[in-house]
């Protein structure tokens, strides 16, 4: 079987919806955030799929950059999640409800 | 016209503006000396009386005319113009002669009082105003002067504002007014819209032009064309052009109603003697209601184009007040609301006049009615003040003798009143009842109801007369009664000798030269004067004399030394009808209270459902409902609206990719 794009572009579209679900379905802030990430990469290999088919390499730049943004957002994030779990004891979006009326 | 003045454009308009300079001067720099005030204003009229005299005998019949442009709006050109011609120039002598006496008389009665600057102030401006009238040349600078005249007139009646009768007779007088100066205003419109001009010159040209050309055997008018082109246009209202022209004559004569008090705006007349003596003399009796008469002689030409039937109506409603206000002042026991009744009653006369094709003998009684009535009020403001301001007339008594002078005078001036000869009154009625014998426009239902209006005339001022002045004192101020002081009898002797002389004089033949009229009297001298009216229709002149002598053999067996009226045991329900002066001010109250009450309701349910319930409360509803709605949808869960996210880019995707892609 001869792999093209449109394999790639699948994997790629079924990772960023299963990242999608997570961020809609799952209740546990650190779950949400892997799901993120999760759609980050499948963008990630959307873009290396096209630079590579395309033979461009300005798909792989942008992928270097967001694999380092995403490190140092995940960094960040990690971080206040930590911080709210020392908080609050817990990391379920249920019990961060204090800015609702 | 260019705004040239001959002299006596000149005279004029000095006569007019005197007394407005004298009303500035007093309320502007008010003197510590109130008696300079009054000294002021007597001079401006007394110099108004000599010049309006100089006029009056040397200017000429000539109408003089002088107009200044005033502003000009499209084709509307509004002039301040004067006119002078026999009309205004005789109507001038009556104002400035009756006026100066006036003023006079006041300077006595008032002495002493609190605002007396104030008030002279306001008696010049009043006969500004009148004299504005008077002198004006087109309906529209009447119609300002015919406001002052309103104005000051409320100013005057409710000089005593502190009584609550005075104030509430006042605003009654000026609102009345207003609502027939509503009509006249309309009519002026009407007027300006058909004949595109409402200088009274012009208007009468254009009539007469209309007249010759128009078809007469058609009924048809000159303001058939240019008004039936308006309402056709507009296609809104078609109507025949005899309506058109009678609604013109109507809404002019709405104006005379107010101002001259014919039925139904009558009401304000008796209760507009709250005000000082001398005002009811000036006001109510000599000028401002002639005003209304004098206007419609002014306009007579608009009244009698072919086609209207304005004067029919005119000429019943006169008859009617004459009857109306006869009747109520016969069980009336206050001695101004008598004279106040009479007034009403000869004004009912004048009209009647101008509505049988006589304005000149309108004019004339209006002349001759200015003279004797303000003698009769000056007069009784001489008994008010003997008696300390009792106007009871069943408390007065015996005053005979104590004031030999007012006597004297009164009593011309009940003869004139009457209409007995030779007395001015005599002629200017008879002119009245000749006008509803005449062939050309016979009357006889209202010449028959103007013999029993003078019947009646003559009892009630009998009654005034033998209760009053006959008899022995009912009180004790009518006991310790003495004459006036000589500056207020002398008017009345002055007032007493037009009361005598005038109806003789030849001032219906020179009412002729301004009016027109089908057999114009002619001037033959005074002592032929004197038996005009028997040689001219015996018919009206003996009916007229035997009213008078029924009326007084009727009042003289009744009222001589009674002590109490006897009429109402004998007529029961009818004379506390007429004392009660048949309910009209009742009628008025229930019916302004109705309506104003319906207004208030309907109003205030306006306001309570369509603006606070559906504009206030309904935009409040409104948009909280929708904020309620909207709050569901911002639950404050992240995930919420990540799928809500989600969900719109999956439609906004499959709207692009479905359905704008080329279909394949």
């Amino acid at each position: 079987m001869n792999v093209g794009l449109e394999h790639y572009l699948t994997v790629s579209a079924m990772l960023f919806c299963l990242g999608l679900l997570g961020v809609i379905l799952r209740r546990n802030v650190l779950v949400i955030y892997m799901s993120l990430e999760l759609m980050l990469n499948a963008a990630n290999l959307a873009l290396v799929a096209f630079s590579r088919f395309n033979e461009n390499l300005t798909g792989q730049m942008m992928v270097f950059f967001i694999i380092t943004v995403a490190a140092a957002e995940v960094a960040v994030g990690l971080a206040l999640i930590v911080a709210l779990y020392r908080k609050r004891q817990s990391a379920h979006v249920e019990d961060l409800t204090s800015l609702k009326l | 016209m260019e705004p040239t003045l001959s002299p006596a454009g000149y005279a004029a308009l000095t006569i007019l503006l005197l007394p407005l300079a004298a009303a500035v001067v007093a309320l502007a720099c008010p003197c510590r000396d109130p008696e300079r005030t009054a000294n002021r204003s007597i001079g401006a009229i007394a110099l108004g009386f000599i010049l309006s005299l100089g006029l009056f005998f040397f200017a000429g019949d000539k109408a003089i005319e002088t107009n200044f442009n005033w502003l000009s709006v499209g084709d509307l050109k509004v002039s301040f113009g004067l006119l002078l011609d026999p009309l205004s120039k005789l109507m001038l002598l009556v104002v400035t002669g009756v006026g100066l006496m006036i003023h006079i008389y006041s300077r006595g009665y008032l002495h002493g009082d609190r605002s007396y600057s104030r008030y002279f102030a306001s008696l010049s401006l009043f006969t500004f105003s009148m004299l504005g009238i008077v002198l004006a040349n087109n309906l529209f600078m009447m119609f300002v002067f015919w406001e002052l005249v309103g104005v000051s007139s409320y100013l005057l009646i409710g000089f005593w504002f502190e009584k609550n009768s005075a104030a509430d007779a006042a605003k009654k007088a000026f609102l009345t007014n207003r609502v027939g100066d509503f009509g006249f205003i309309l009519g002026i419109i009407l007027t300006w819209a058909a004949l595109g001009s409402v200088n009274f010159t012009e208007l009468a040209s254009a009539v007469e032009l209309g007249g010759r050309l128009a078809d007469k055997a058609a009924g048809f008018s000159v303001l058939a064309e240019p008004l039936g082109k308006i309402f056709q246009s507009t296609n809104w209202w078609l109507v025949h052009p005899n309506v058109l022209v009678t609604l013109v004559g109507l809404l002019l004569f709405m104006g005379a109603m107010g101002k001259s008090a014919q039925f139904p705006l009558h009401v304000w007349l008796p209760d507009a003697m709250e005000g000082p003596t001398p005002v009811s003399a000036l006001i109510h009796a000599a000028t401002m209601v002639a005003a209304g008469v004098f206007m419609l002689c002014r306009i007579f030409f608009l009244l009698d184009i072919p086609g209207s039937h304005a004067l029919e109506f005119i000429a019943w409603i006169g008859g009617f007040t004459a009857l109306l206000a006869a009747l109520m002042a016969l069980q009336q026991n206050d001695i101004k609301r008598i004279l106040a009744y009479s007034t009403l009653s000869q004004l009912g006369y004048m009209v009647m006049a101008v509505g049988l094709h006589s304005p000149q003998s309108a004019m004339f009684h209006l002349t001759t009615h200015a003279a004797f009535k303000a003698l009769l009020f000056l007069g009784a403001g001489s008994v008010i003040l003997a008696c300390h301001h009792e106007q009871n007339i069943w408390k007065m008594g015996g005053l005979r003798d104590a004031m030999p002078r007012t006597w004297w005078t009164f009593r011309w001036g009940t003869l004139a009143l009457c209409g007995v000869w030779p007395f001015a009154g005599f002629f200017s009625k008879d002119a009245i009842l000749a006008a509803a014998l005449d062939p050309a426009h016979r009357n006889i239902p209202l010449f028959v109801l103007g013999v029993f209006v003078a019947g009646l005339t003559t009892f009630y001022m009998s009654r005034l007369v033998l209760v009053a002045f006959c008899g022995n004192a009912r009180s004790e101020e009518a006991s310790h009664a003495h004459e006036s002081p000589g500056v207020m009898t002398w008017p009345l002797v002055v007032l007493a000798v037009p009361t005598l002389l005038a109806g003789a004089v030849g001032i219906d033949a020179y009412l002729a030269k301004a009016l027109p009229s089908e057999h114009a009297p002619h001037n033959e001298g005074f002592l032929n004067n004197l038996f005009a009216p028997f040689n001219h229709n015996i018919l009206a002149a003996g009916f007229g004399l035997l009213a008078v002598v029924a009326g007084y053999k009727l009042a003289r067996a009744l009222y001589t030394n009674a002590g109490r009226d006897p009429l109402p045991d004998k007529l029961g329900v009818l004379a506390k009808m007429a004392r009660d002066r048949f309910y009209f001010d009742e009628l008025y109250e229930w019916f302004i209270s109705v309506t104003q009450e319906t207004l208030a309701k309907v109003a205030d349910w306006f306001d309570r459902w369509i603006i606070a319930g559906l504009l206030v409360r309904g935009t409040h509803g409104t948009t909280e409902l929708f904020g309620r709605a909207l709050r569901l949808v911002q639950t404050g869960s992240l995930q919420t609206y990540a799928f809500l996210f989600a969900a719109g880019v999956v439609l906004v995707l499959a709207w692009q990719l479905l359905l704008q892609s080329p279909a394949h």
